[in-house]
């Protein structure tokens, strides 16, 4: 249980058995009267954002996370199979695994939350080094990084990079954007 | 928004304006102590403890004692501490601008109140013209005057004048009234229930109301003013109701000041007096967003 005073944005607590992260908290207190604590939160179950205000005294339950280091495997079907740490199998959805997906390669590894036993979020390492396999043809000379056209990255994933990519080159994504962070080099 | 340096010399310029109003007002500057045995007794305000003392929560008793004892006006500027209040708008120490004016009534000190915050605003132009526009309000615009049972119908939809219920008059107030408020003018919220008096003096009507107001600039509480309640048995009479009221809700009694009934016992005359968050001003008229980025250090 946590008490309100100890709540603050990024924090993660449990309401009627949904796991929600706090996005946004304030403490609002008019001069001579009871304070009030208002949290935005999102739901970890289904993004759903909601407010809710509490009262000094008031407590809030702590969801019961686990954590579990995974590497990816091999596909089955529509499952993705992962090793843990003992070496068991572990296997996710396409669901649960969303966009992070479109990177699992061999021995990707990966980290993932569960809660009672569900698992409810997944991340990846913050920097993942994927080739290009499709785009319009790089604009030579055109150095703008703030310019954008569409490319397929080997795996699936579809993003917007600068003008000056080519099919081939090697670029470095930010898992927690999804977006382009630079280019290493070509295949 | 001025980098902090400069923030530091314009706050310094608001305390500078506002001693020279007060003393072009007959104020007289006075100093009473931080730390204290006994600090007034509200229901959700906690003192910090210092040793077998309290730091202050506001210097007020001590300021009322000097008004029984024959100084007609005086003002406070200084530290004050709130127990687990940190926010935005809100720092466990703060400062605290007070006054207090002997035979002047609530409406007069608030006419007073717009004086001295023109005055610090015509000071702040003219030592650097055009510095408290970015605060987005028009400080030469008349002030709004609503009453509580007026803004309360309007935007939460009951009166709390006629019916009071205290969990639902907070929130709304901090949900629903205070977004609702204009933000280019100051604001004042006059005549409280007489449950929200704190040490307000009541006034008899249908339904009573407590002679209370509060100042919102840019939205925000600034300042929050009595006709002080100066009879001896009413106050003894609240104290012990708000004594009563922390013990049930588990939060600390503290020691009852007697030293200031004694005092309402041997006959305060009417009088008025107002407490100002210096922070907040400075930080509405800087036009920033927070009390923290007006103060020096916030530990």
């Amino acid at each position: 249980m946590y008490d309100v005073s100890e709540l603050r944005k990024g924090l993660k607590v449990e309401i009627d058995g949904v796991p929600y992260m706090i996005t946004e908290f304030s403490f609002m207190k008019p001069g001579k009267g009871q304070a009030v604590y208002s949290c935005k939160m999102k739901s970890l179950l289904n993004g759903v954002t909601t407010v809710r205000n509490y009262r000094s005294g008031d407590k809030v339950d702590q969801p019961q996370m686990e954590h579990k280091k995974l590497q990816f495997s091999y596909m089955d079907g529509d499952s993705y199979v992962f090793i843990d740490s003992n070496y068991e199998q572990v296997s996710l959805s396409k669901e649960v695994l969303g966009t992070a997906r479109f990177f699992m390669k061999e021995d990707l590894p990966i980290e993932v939350m569960y809660h009672n036993g569900r698992p409810i979020e997944v991340s990846l390492p913050t920097f993942i080094e994927r080739a290009v396999i499709s785009t319009e043809p790089g604009a030579r000379g055109n150095t703008a990084t703030n310019v954008f056209k569409p490319a397929t990255l080997e795996g699936g994933y579809e993003m917007q990079v600068p003008l000056f990519i080519n099919v081939g080159d090697v670029l470095v994504i930010d898992t927690r954007t999804g977006e382009y962070s630079e280019r290493v080099g070509k295949k | 928004m001025l980098p902090n340096p400069d923030i530091l010399v314009f706050r310094a310029r608001v305390v500078a304006a506002m001693r020279s109003f007060f003393d072009s007002r007959g104020y007289v500057e006075v100093e009473t102590p931080v730390r204290i045995p006994a600090p007034a007794l509200e229901l959700h305000i906690d003192a910090e403890t210092s040793g077998e003392r309290y730091l202050r929560t506001s210097p007020e008793l001590d300021m009322k004692c000097l008004l029984g004892q024959g100084m007609p006006r005086v003002y406070q500027v200084g530290p004050c501490f709130r127990h687990g209040e940190r926010g935005r708008l809100h720092q466990p120490e703060f400062t605290m601008a007070e006054w207090y004016a002997l035979g002047l009534d609530y409406r007069g000190l608030l006419a007073e109140t717009r004086d001295l915050v023109v005055s610090i605003v015509v000071r702040l132009e003219s030592w650097c013209p055009g510095c408290t526009a970015v605060s987005g309000i028009d400080w030469h615009k008349p002030w709004d005057l609503l009453t509580v049972a007026e803004v309360y119908r309007r935007h939460a939809g009951w009166d709390p004048c006629c019916r009071y219920d205290a969990d639902r008059f907070d929130l709304d107030m901090v949900s629903r009234i205070e977004p609702a408020l204009p933000r280019d003018r100051g604001v004042v919220l006059m005549d409280y229930p007489v449950e929200a008096a704190a040490l307000a003096r009541c006034r008899a009507g249908d339904p009573p109301v407590a002679e209370r107001w509060e100042l919102y600039l840019g939205g925000i509480e600034i300042a929050n003013a009595y006709g002080e309640l100066t009879d001896a048995v009413e106050q003894r009479r609240r104290f012990a109701e708000t004594a009563e009221a922390r013990r049930a809700a588990g939060r600390p009694v503290y020691p009852t000041d007697e030293r200031f009934l004694a005092m309402l016992d041997a006959g305060l005359p009417a009088c008025s007096g107002i407490a100002l968050g210096l922070d907040r001003l400075v930080m509405v008229l800087a036009g920033t967003d927070s009390v923290q980025s007006v103060r020096a250090f916030c530990p």
